[in-house]
């Protein structure tokens, strides 16, 4: 019963067709732009909800089309694909108010939200990306759409980063190709099948196979920001506060860790990989990446840095749980996905609220900014006590089930890992809770007390999303959680 | 015998006598320029259809057949070839009309020139001899060499004289080479050279022809006419020179090796090396350039080495699969080089300087032709999903699959030099904090940008169009008749 077969690609032409028209809006058609973006923001929005309805009726959606021979573009709504989508249909609407308000009298607006928009349609196509080749294509327009919006301040210091930025994320698209084109040559397909589909190539050619896995982990852990392809990630920090945003929470570094599910779960197959030897070596790299972030963070005064830092060290428990290779894992990988996102959504917007509201841009800045802003800094509270993996929040269920996870794959040092993690993680959120609400601001300076002048516009969306960390921590088990959603997922990718 | 009207027939005789209307109404020119293009892209066209229909055509001129008459044939290759000209030229065109809308001289010698230009592109797309094919080059140089001095300033004229100079030794050359063919086989005919036995002065023959070629499509070692010329042209002369003209030259190195036998693998691999030495050097080139149109010129120069490399990358035993890698190059940078050099001009209209390290201090910011740019720059880089992408990856597929790693080395080495390269440009685009005055917004927007921005469009999207493409291309299976 596919009454609407086209649906997938009508959610892709939301923000893709958006784009265009936001690029040719004058400059001060404001109403019209916001008008347009939260329309289609909007509109994407209901779409991904009557998607998310019929896929988990059992509703398949398959479109296609040969761009050589045998070769396909192909888009695909399994429920993985549902996830990515649905989180980032959500954080758009979001970060798009945010932005509106963030840059309401800011240059270049038309320009920004043009490549804002295509961003999001890259984040679309990799989420129902049928294979790899098309995997491929989106992964690019993501690395071209955001190059301008970190540099979108257009100074020195933005370039620079903004050059590092593109020699990462370039450099890992031209391996990712040599990847996809392995797999092509290797195995004459680059569909993603639950299961794999490199199972007669890794009987045959062992070598090849392991080859081929480095290659496009690699590639993929660039975005991923794995150790030690990690570091243009906190330099990328000069964005504007809803880009990194955006890029930490659903764009970017989510486009690594997806695709490095895509590549154990559906091209290599978890049980193939874990014959081949190499999940174990992953979830070692994952942990000392985690480790590694989280020490980082701990040392960094700037906030938007530790925030970072501090994401280096989150997304690899995506990775982590993936390569773990155990069904209860990777629950907590794909809870973390979306959790990790909300989280640190929050975070970034409220680290933009300082900014905006009070010129606080540094750890040390930060005495008493929790009276004067409130609402932002419960918001910021809410999501560092739920990366710290307080119960009940979002990312506790995440580490609850990567632990259990760990056990049930006998690998116990997991605990140990997600422990010494969680103790991180307090070291370095702690003190700047204590900074926020416990200490008096300095008499004058950047934390003054005085009367932060932000909008609703910035005010609104931190707490809206966390109050979303809250919710899906609470209410892991309701239907429609991420967390149902995942279990969901996880039958499918282990085949049960 | 009479002779019926033919498209082919069409395709070059069409801009022949536009050529000499226009040259005898200067007044009239463009619209005799204009009309004759749609005429000739009609013809072109009409042969599509009949080549997708029936495969693919052929005719005996005078009704007398080779090898003592002379034939046309058209097949996929031929036709595609023909539709980038036309497509292009046309397009280019239009943009020509606002470019050198303040220049009387310049426009009096154009449409002549561009028109004659065309004549000799067709006919090469058609012939089927050697000696055919030696005519059509020389009209080609002559137009083309008169294309690069339009615009008369002193470096024009100078780059146009090497050029010349180049040009006159290639097509001689080409005609020594010529010569011994016929000395040894006593014909020119494309199936005569087909059933040739393998010789040592054949081979000669074909070396000396292949150098005659290389000097015109500038293939690295003898790419220094190129760099020059066509930074100096006037835009849209840019344009055709860099777009097509090079690319009829690649056409016949093409139909060479699809016709006579080819020569050992190490020839080959030799063939590949200086389109590697190309990608590598006219990617260093490009980044030390300081102007933007010298960067762009010195990019075909890197462009044409990976279509050699593209041909060599799967050795003599892939050459079968690796033409059609090559020719996907072809088309790919046809197209998004034309569009490339016309916003280039753009830029440098709107600006008044093309100087690569101020272009960010300009208070004007040509938004559209600016974006052109970045878009064919994906293409020419190889990002998806543009037709230069899927020519890489057909190119990278078949070296991969034939254990030639280095080709694929190669290939990755001249991706990331040419992201660097055209990332100085792309990020002076977007750089505001050296600029004095206040930037406007969305200035320098002229009907002249949609020619180049529809040229940059059909280049990202003609990716996705590329399994149709591919299958046409083979209609008449060029390669593999030898065989």
């Amino acid at each position: 019963m596919t009454d609407a077969p086209l649906l997938p690609l009508f959610i892709l032409l939301t923000s893709l067709l958006a784009s265009p028209v936001l690029f040719a809006l004058p400059e001060r058609a404001a109403r019209l732009r916001t008008a347009i973006n939260l329309g289609m923001a909007g509109v994407k929005l209901a779409l991904v909800a009557w998607l998310s309805l019929k896929v988990a009726q059992g509703v398949i959606y398959d479109l296609r089309f040969e761009v050589l021979p045998g070769l396909e573009f192909k888009l695909q709504a399994d429920p993985l694909a549902i996830l990515f989508i649905a989180l980032s249909a959500v954080l758009w609407l979001i970060t798009t108010v945010y932005s509106v308000g963030y840059l309401e009298h800011g240059p270049h607006r038309a320009r920004f939200f043009g490549f804002f928009s295509l961003c999001v349609a890259a984040t679309v196509g990799i989420a129902m990306s049928g294979n790899l080749f098309t995997f491929l294509l989106f992964y690019e327009l993501l690395t071209l759409a955001t190059y301008p919006l970190v540099i979108h301040r257009g100074n020195a210091e933005a370039l620079r980063a903004g050059r590092i930025y593109l020699i990462y994320t370039l450099a890992g698209g031209l391996v990712l190709l040599l990847g996809t084109l392995g797999l092509w040559v290797l195995a004459g397909t680059t569909d993603f099948v639950p299961g794999g589909v490199l199972a007669d190539v890794v009987a045959q050619n062992p070598r090849a196979a392991q080859a081929l896995f480095v290659v496009l982990i690699g590639a993929l852990g660039v975005k991923a920001a794995l150790v030690p392809f990690h570091a243009w990630l906190p330099i990328a920090m000069v964005a504007p506060a809803p880009v990194s945003a955006l890029l930490h929470a659903v764009a970017v570094v989510k486009a690594g860790a997806f695709g490095i599910m895509r590549v154990v779960y559906e091209v290599f197959g978890i049980e193939t990989a874990q014959a081949l030897g190499v999940t174990a070596p992953l979830a070692m790299l994952a942990a000392v990446t985690i480790l590694y972030g989280s020490l980082r963070a701990i040392t960094q005064d700037d906030i938007k840095k530790r925030l970072a830092y501090s994401t280096v060290s989150q997304v690899s428990y995506i990775t982590l749980g993936v390569a773990l290779a155990s069904p209860i894992a990777a629950v907590g990988a794909l809870a973390h996905l979306i959790h990790q996102g909300l989280m640190k959504i929050t975070m970034f917007m409220a680290a933009g609220n300082l900014a905006e509201g009070l010129g606080v841009k540094r750890v040390s800045q930060m005495d008493g900014v929790g009276r004067a802003m409130p609402g932002t800094m419960l918001a910021f509270t809410l999501a560092a006590l739920a990366m710290i993996g307080l119960p009940p929040l979002a990312g506790f269920v995440s580490k609850w089930y990567l632990a259990q996870g760990g056990l049930a794959a006998g690998q116990a040092w997991v605990i140990a890992l997600l422990l010494g993690s969680s103790l991180l993680n307090a070291i370095y959120f702690l003190p700047m809770l204590h900074r926020a609400w416990f200490r008096d601001a300095a008499p004058e300076g950047a934390g003054a007390p005085g009367r932060p002048r932000i909008g609703w516009m910035l005010a609104a969306p931190p707490v809206t999303t966390a109050v979303l960390v809250l919710v899906a921590g609470g209410f892991a088990n309701a239907p429609f959680s991420p967390l149902e959603w995942t279990r969901f997922i996880v039958a499918i990718e282990y085949q049960e | 015998m009479s002779v019926e009207l033919s498209p082919m027939i069409l395709a070059i005789f069409l801009p022949l006598f536009g050529a000499i209307a226009a040259f005898i109404a200067p007044r009239a020119a463009w619209s005799i320029g204009l009309a004759t293009l749609a005429a000739t892209t009609g013809a072109v066209i009409w042969l599509a259809r009949d080549v997708w229909a029936k495969g693919a055509v052929m005719l005996p001129l005078g009704g007398w057949g080779a090898p003592l008459g002379i034939d046309l044939r058209a097949d996929g290759l031929s036709v595609a070839m023909l539709a980038l000209t036309s497509a292009v030229g046309f397009l280019v065109s239009i943009a020509a009309l606002d470019s050198l809308k303040d220049a009387a001289r310049q426009r009096q010698y154009f449409w002549p020139l561009w028109l004659l230009l065309l004549t000799g592109m067709n006919g090469v797309y058609l012939s089927t001899d050697l000696f055919n094919l030696y005519v059509m080059i020389e009209v080609i140089a002559l137009a083309a060499v008169g294309l690069t001095v339009l615009n008369g300033t002193r470096d024009a004229l100078r780059a146009g004289l090497e050029y010349m100079y180049a040009s006159i030794l290639g097509a001689l050359l080409f005609l020594m080479g010529v010569g011994f063919v016929y000395l040894h086989l006593g014909r020119l005919d494309f199936a005569g050279l087909a059933g040739a036995e393998v010789s040592g002065s054949l081979i000669a023959a074909m070396a000396l022809m292949f150098v005659g070629l290389a000097l015109k499509i500038a293939l690295f070692p003898l790419h220094f006419w190129l760099p020059a010329a066509h930074a100096n042209a006037t835009a849209p002369a840019s344009a055709l020179l860099s777009g097509l003209v090079v690319k009829a030259a690649l056409y016949i190195v093409l139909r060479l090796a699809q016709y006579m036998p080819f020569p050992s693998e190490t020839l080959l691999t030799l063939v590949g090396l200086m389109g590697a030495g190309a990608v590598i050097w006219g990617g260093i080139q490009a980044l030390r350039a300081e102007r933007l149109k010298l960067l762009v010129a010195w990019s075909t120069v890197a462009q044409i080495g990976l279509i050699f490399v593209a041909f060599a990358r799967a050795g003599e035993m892939g050459l079968t699969e690796s033409w059609k890698a090559a020719a996907l190059l072809i088309l790919a940078h046809g197209v998004a080089k034309a569009a490339m050099f016309l916003a280039a001009g753009r830029i440098k209209d709107e600006i008044g300087h093309d100087v690569i390290r101020d272009l960010d201090r300009a208070p004007i910011r040509p938004t559209l032709a600016q974006f052109t740019f970045a878009l064919a720059a994906i293409s020419l880089i190889g990002l998806p999903p543009s037709l230069g992408f899927i020519g890489k990856w057909s190119l990278m597929e078949g070296a991969m699959a034939a254990g030639y790693w280095h080709w694929v080395a190669v290939t990755m080495a001249g991706t990331l030099l040419s992201v660097a390269y055209f990332s100085r440009v792309l990020t002076a685009f977007l750089r505001f904090d050296r600029v004095r005055a206040p930037v406007g917004e969305h200035q320098g927007w002229a009907l002249a940008d949609a020619a180049p921005l529809t040229l940059a469009l059909a280049a990202i999207g003609l990716g996705l169009m590329a399994a149709p493409l591919l299958s046409f291309i083979e209609i008449g299976y060029p390669f593999g008749v030898a065989q």
